[in-house]
């Protein structure tokens, strides 16, 4: 018996708890580039940025906390500062909106254009975030750290291997459950929801029925933008902030939204889980688990890993260039892009 | 007075003008009928007149205020509405969405408006859960017609609402525009089957080139020898 649970918790420890933590700040990601993509008719590089920036007023506002003497704990302060951080990052959005995006919508820019424009603001923004907090690694995660330790674990069941969940992963999965159960209430059930939904299946037709495009347009700012400071905090939380790390996010979070089906909320979040467990799955090393089913040394002394750790992005690109390749419209056939 | 006029517009889409001053009117509880061989302008006056298109010349009033400069969805809460040729539900969306969306100015109580309109359409009440682009060619356009009437206009128009249906359904079409029309609604269409559509019509209108050619009631139009033999095939 030990034998088979052994190696189960290992993955569960290594790959099903991670995956979850990061496939839910990847889903959260990709629901906020499908939204700017279904009703604003974009894809929005910068995106990542938006999501350091929200987290980076969560942290500022996180140091004024602590600094005033604030806490929740065992969770983390970040949580309590959180509203500051939407805060800002819809102010971002809507100014960003405001300034740049709005020109080219009354241009009725082409998609290419507007790739450039976004991967031109994100370069703004990126600069601006190292201007404010600088380019270094933050830990802002005063909470408890674990929730359930691998020594109590290992105590608890008498298995030799540990099993443990930090607070952030608990934290990240609850969040984002929430946030997406809100966000699919607000699109199926409410009025403005509705006629966001009814703009990004057909404007004109929306416009016929006197829906407002600039609101339609402002709420679906406010929501990413909210979607976007939630995501990159909880990925700050999970793994500390660096402004270079969503800077590369970017990538995973397109993969996820685009294996979805682009367009589609629900994809989206599929999509986020699909991405973070096929990096987990094709890198974890499966030695350990190998030598509990098998024996030690039953497949000589390879880590058993089909991919470094170096290549996690690779991952990403692969699965991104086989959908494409395969089904262009994702597995909820969103629109092609 | 008419209720709705759109006076000698002038218009296109890129620099050159395919409206060269053509005039439409209607009143309300008729129906208009605007027909005229392709490339006429007929849709695009329809556009026009729904502030669609920006008008280099002439003017359009509805109620005897005049509505030029305002944009399409402000039109929409003067009591238009308007049913494109094509694209013209929200196929992601079930039926009563399509119809709370045609709703969306409406502050009212929306199951007060909905039920004449799915005892106009009684199939719209069957598929009511059912996503708009499921249906069949004939239902889609009940589903358009009836999202329009949501926002309980005193002005329809309708762009070619029987192109690619069959020819029942399209009997049945006609007979549901002479129904909303008797209940006091201006009804404005564009069609392409002339002959069945100016036999409905209080008002027709030839167009050609952008201009008008003929102006008349639909029956006088149906007697005209000329209309006939150069519109109507003889």
């Amino acid at each position: 018996m030990e034998m088979l649970l052994n190696p189960l918790v290992l993955l569960v420890n290594f790959i099903l708890i991670p995956g979850l933590a990061y496939g839910s700040q990847l889903a959260l990601g990709a629901l906020g580039v499908t939204m700017v993509y279904a009703v604003l008719n974009f894809s929005n590089f910068s995106h990542g940025e938006i999501m350091s920036f929200g987290a980076m007023v969560t942290i500022l506002a996180t140091y004024w906390l602590q600094s005033i003497g604030l806490s929740i704990s065992p969770l983390p302060t970040a949580l309590l500062a959180l509203p500051l951080g939407i805060l800002g990052s819809i102010s971002l959005c809507l100014l960003l909106d405001r300034l740049v995006f709005r020109f080219y919508r009354q241009q009725r820019a082409g998609s290419v254009t507007y790739l450039i424009v976004s991967i031109g603001v994100m370069f703004v923004i990126g600069g601006l975030i190292r201007f404010i907090i600088g380019p270094d690694d933050r830990n802002f995660n005063d909470g408890d750290r674990f929730l359930l330790k691998a020594r109590e674990f290992k105590e608890m069941s008498g298995l030799s291997e540990g099993l443990a969940i930090k607070s952030s992963q608990a934290i990240t999965v609850i969040t984002a459950f929430i946030v997406v159960a809100a966000i699919f209430w607000f699109l199926n059930r409410t009025r403005t929801g509705k006629s966001m939904r009814a703009y990004a299946d057909n404007q004109d037709l929306a416009l016929l029925s006197g829906i407002n495009p600039d609101r339609v347009v402002r709420i679906t700012w406010v929501i990413t933008a909210g979607l976007a400071a939630v995501a990159g905090t909880l990925y700050g939380l999970d793994k500390s902030y660096k402004p270079l790390v969503y800077l590369h996010l970017v990538l995973p979070i397109f993969a996820a939204a685009i294996v979805g089906g682009v367009g589609n909320p629900l994809g989206a979040i599929v999509g986020g889980f699909v991405i973070a467990f096929s990096e987990l799955l094709l890198t974890f090393a499966y030695k350990k688990v190998a030598a509990y089913l098998f024996g030690e040394g039953f497949f000589g002394d390879g880590l058993l890993q089909i991919l470094s750790t170096d290549y996690k992005f690779a991952v990403s690109f692969m699965i991104l260039v086989v959908v494409l390749l395969v089904k262009p419209t994702g597995i909820f056939s969103g629109k092609s892009l | 007075m008419t209720f709705m006029t759109g006076e000698n517009m002038v218009g296109g889409y890129g620099s050159a003008n395919i409206l060269n001053g053509c005039s439409i009117c209607v009143d309300l509880g008729e129906i208009a009928v605007v027909v005229g061989p392709n490339g006429a302008g007929k849709s695009t006056a329809m556009k026009a007149i729904f502030g669609m298109l920006n008008l280099r010349g002439g003017k359009i009033s509805i109620g005897g205020e005049d509505i030029t400069a305002l944009a399409p969805f402000e039109r929409v809460n003067k009591g238009m509405a308007f049913v494109p040729q094509t694209h013209n539900v929200f196929t992601s969306m079930t039926v009563e969405e399509n119809l709370e969306m045609g709703a969306f100015i409406n502050t009212s109580p929306i199951a007060g408006i909905m039920e004449p309109i799915y005892e106009l359409f009684p199939v719209l009440k069957e598929k009511r859960h059912q996503c708009a682009g499921e249906l069949s060619g004939g239902q889609r356009q009940q589903v358009a017609v009836g999202r329009a009437l949501m926002t309980e206009p005193k002005l329809l128009m309708l762009d070619e609402p029987t192109a690619g249906v069959s020819p029942i359904v399209m009997d049945e079409l006609f007979d549901r525009i002479i129904e909303v029309a008797r209940t006091g609604i201006a009804v404005l269409l564009v069609e392409q089957n002339a002959k069945q559509a100016l036999a409905i019509a209080d008002q027709g209108f030839v167009l050609v080139q952008g201009e008008n050619r003929y102006t008349d009631s639909g029956t006088a139009l149906l007697r005209n020898a000329d209309v006939r033999k150069a519109f109507l095939g003889g």
